[in-house]
């Protein structure tokens, strides 16, 4: 387990950004195009000079303009997944995957680096497909193959620059939990660029905002989803999140005993830890407790409203977990026809359907807050 | 898309402008003669003669061609591109002019040639001379195919075998060139066709002694003074020997390989 360190300034691109990994977590990076996400993994593999920085994974200096250092690419153990798969066209899977053992940092011989590939093979649900060659696979398939390959060079840190990107839904759904396994499994950093909320959701314990080459917002994956302090961090996600366990038919407990009812994520399993996730324009607020149809209403105290945008969001206190506090946009109609102020007692209630239950990161860095 | 009609009398006269020639010359061969004409002594000593410089040639292509195209293609920096038009310069000089200055580089009086010639090196008029001749005027074509595969594979793969920790002769051997194979068997096929049918600087860096300089076309162009029937049949042995190379590997990777 090695943490990371990065500090890189690149001038041509407007790039000036630093952020840490802590050793086995995995950092999302978030940001809209041309925000500096992908020179900064560039940096970090190698690919790049910064004009001043310093990329340190765990006690070896990478890169230190100050003093001069800068590793070679092959000699830095670090992991490539792009949108691309990339295999190598003329050759097999196998020996795609073999291709680190064989020539990478510690030469093996052909018969371990043969069972090294099957064993990575397995690992990413593809040891039936060794034999073929890269055009007869899916693209689903070949992400997979691509990983077990980055996976076989054994790196320190996974740069994964947007590696679901382009797989149709199903293909990124097996994707998504074969990454998250091998992820929480070895313990592997990792660095995560992506635009999907659910990749966020269930692969990341933290979150950095790129906007304009700086990085405005970094913090868990709880805090900055629920309470986006940047413009790119409220667009991109604002939403509510309930951490707690799965059960059966999409409903989810907390630790202080409220269900919630959704619906499950094919990877949910029930007993692990989930978070559910809901929309705060999918939340209706009520004075006293509504009869009838939403299945899920909770008694909360208003902690603040914010006339950000059409509509205003109304914010509850946190919740027991500490996690933020449940958001939910109204019009200024109804904020002034419930009377609502901070202090007062409301009920939130959201609809079933209008709430998604993801399988959610364990704590491995930090617990959420 | 459809073409306008009149445009297919104009690729027409083009087309027909290459073919009759060529079929010029096949009626024109003694057929029941053939062999007998092809036959002679100095003609096989030609023939033979042509083959082992022109394969030399190919490889000496492929040796320097191949790395010399990896830096072209991979480098855009203003004096590589100066760097890359010069060396292309071959394609379109006179092979005549290419072999004087090859005679002013190597001869016993060149840039090179006199200390050459003082450490007892001549090689100038040899068949030597002969297979530096044809490599002059070839590398270009090999280059341009290898260049031009390269730059359309791009960089993507070696770039990721490095990040598998492959050093960079090992992904030279084990990924750029196998995804070059297409374009270096184009690029060498060129090479080798323009090596053959190589005349004017041969004639002028290397002379044309039999068996030792001279090649195929200079023995065609010998002939041509004493037995046009000889002439013509070994012109077309030269046709032949070019279809082959053409038909059975260049034309589908000429499509496919390079120049795309």
């Amino acid at each position: 387990m090695t943490d990371l360190h990065l500090r890189a300034v690149v001038e041509r691109r407007g790039v000036d950004v630093e952020f840490d990994v802590a050793a086995g977590e995995v950092l999302a990076l978030l940001g809209p195009n041309g925000a500096g996400k992908t020179t900064a993994l560039h940096v970090i593999a190698g690919l790049l000079r910064p004009d001043r920085g310093v990329v340190r994974l765990g006690e070896r200096v990478l890169t230190d303009t100050d003093a001069g250092v800068f590793v070679a690419t092959h000699a830095r153990r670090v992991g490539l997944l792009l949108q691309e798969a990339l295999l190598f066209p003329h050759l097999s899977v196998a020996a795609n995957v073999a291709f680190a053992p064989r020539s990478g940092h510690g030469k093996r011989p052909r018969r371990e680096a043969r069972a090294a590939a099957a064993r990575w093979l397995a690992q990413v649900d593809a040891a039936d497909l060794a034999d073929r060659k890269p055009r007869e696979l899916s693209g689903g398939q070949a992400q997979r193959v691509a990983l077990a390959r980055a996976l076989a060079a054994e790196p320190l840190v996974l740069l994964l620059d947007e590696p679901l990107t382009g797989l149709d839904v199903n293909a990124a759904t097996a994707m998504r939990k074969v990454l998250r396994d091998t992820l929480t499994r070895d313990g592997r950093s990792a660095v995560l660029i992506t635009h999907d909320l659910v990749d966020v959701l269930t692969l990341a314990d933290r979150v950095a905002i790129l906007e304009a080459g700086r990085v405005v917002e970094c913090g868990t994956t709880a805090a900055v989803l629920a309470a986006p302090r940047s413009h790119f961090g409220a667009r991109f996600a604002g939403v509510n999140l309930v951490s707690g366990t799965a059960g059966p038919d999409g409903t989810l407990t907390t630790e202080w005993g409220a269900s919630w009812h959704g619906t499950a994520a094919a990877d949910v399993v029930a007993g692990r830890p989930a978070v559910a996730v809901f929309r705060p324009s999918a939340v209706a607020v009520y004075r006293d407790k509504p009869h009838g149809s939403p299945r899920n209403t909770v008694e909360l105290v208003v902690a603040e409203l914010d006339t950000s945008g059409a509509a205003i969001r109304v914010r509850s206190d946190r919740q027991p977990d500490g996690a933020p506090g449940l958001a939910a946009d109204i019009t200024a109609e109804s904020v002034a026809e419930l009377g609502l102020a901070p202090g007062e007692r409301v009920y939130f209630s959201v609809k079933a359907q209008e709430i998604s239950v993801h399988p959610a990161v364990t704590a491995r860095g930090e617990a959420p807050t | 898309m459809t073409l306008p009609r009149w445009i297919y009398l104009p690729a027409a006269v083009g087309a027909l402008f290459v073919v009759v020639p060529l079929v010029a010359v096949v009626a024109k061969v003694d057929w029941p003669q053939f062999w007998t004409l092809i036959g002679s002594e100095s003609s096989r000593t030609a023939l033979v003669l042509s083959l082992k410089t022109a394969t030399a040639s190919t490889l000496l292509c492929v040796v320097f061609g191949v790395p010399l195209a990896l830096v072209l293609a991979r480098n855009d920096g203003r004096a590589v591109r100066l760097m890359r038009s010069l060396l292309l310069l071959p394609l379109v000089l006179p092979p005549v002019v290419g072999g004087i200055a090859l005679l002013y580089a190597f001869g016993r009086l060149g840039l090179i040639g006199q200390y050459l010639d003082a450490a007892g090196i001549r090689i100038a008029f040899t068949t030597t001379a002969v297979v530096l001749a044809q490599t002059f005027v070839s590398l270009p074509f090999l280059v341009i195919a290898m260049e031009g595969a390269a730059r359309t594979a791009g960089s993507d793969y070696d770039v990721v075998a490095a990040t598998l920790g492959a050093r960079p002769t090992t992904v030279w051997w084990r990924v750029s060139l196998p995804l070059l194979a297409p374009g270096l068997a184009s690029g060498a096929v060129l090479a080798f066709a323009r090596s053959l049918g190589e005349f004017g600087a041969t004639l002028t860096f290397a002379g044309s002694r039999e068996g030792v300089t001279r090649t195929l076309p200079l023995e065609i162009y010998l002939q041509r003074e004493t037995d046009a029937d000889a002439a013509v049949a070994l012109s077309v042995l030269l046709v032949a020997v070019a279809a082959v190379v053409v038909f059975g590997l260049g034309a589908r990777r000429l499509r496919s390989g390079s120049m795309t």
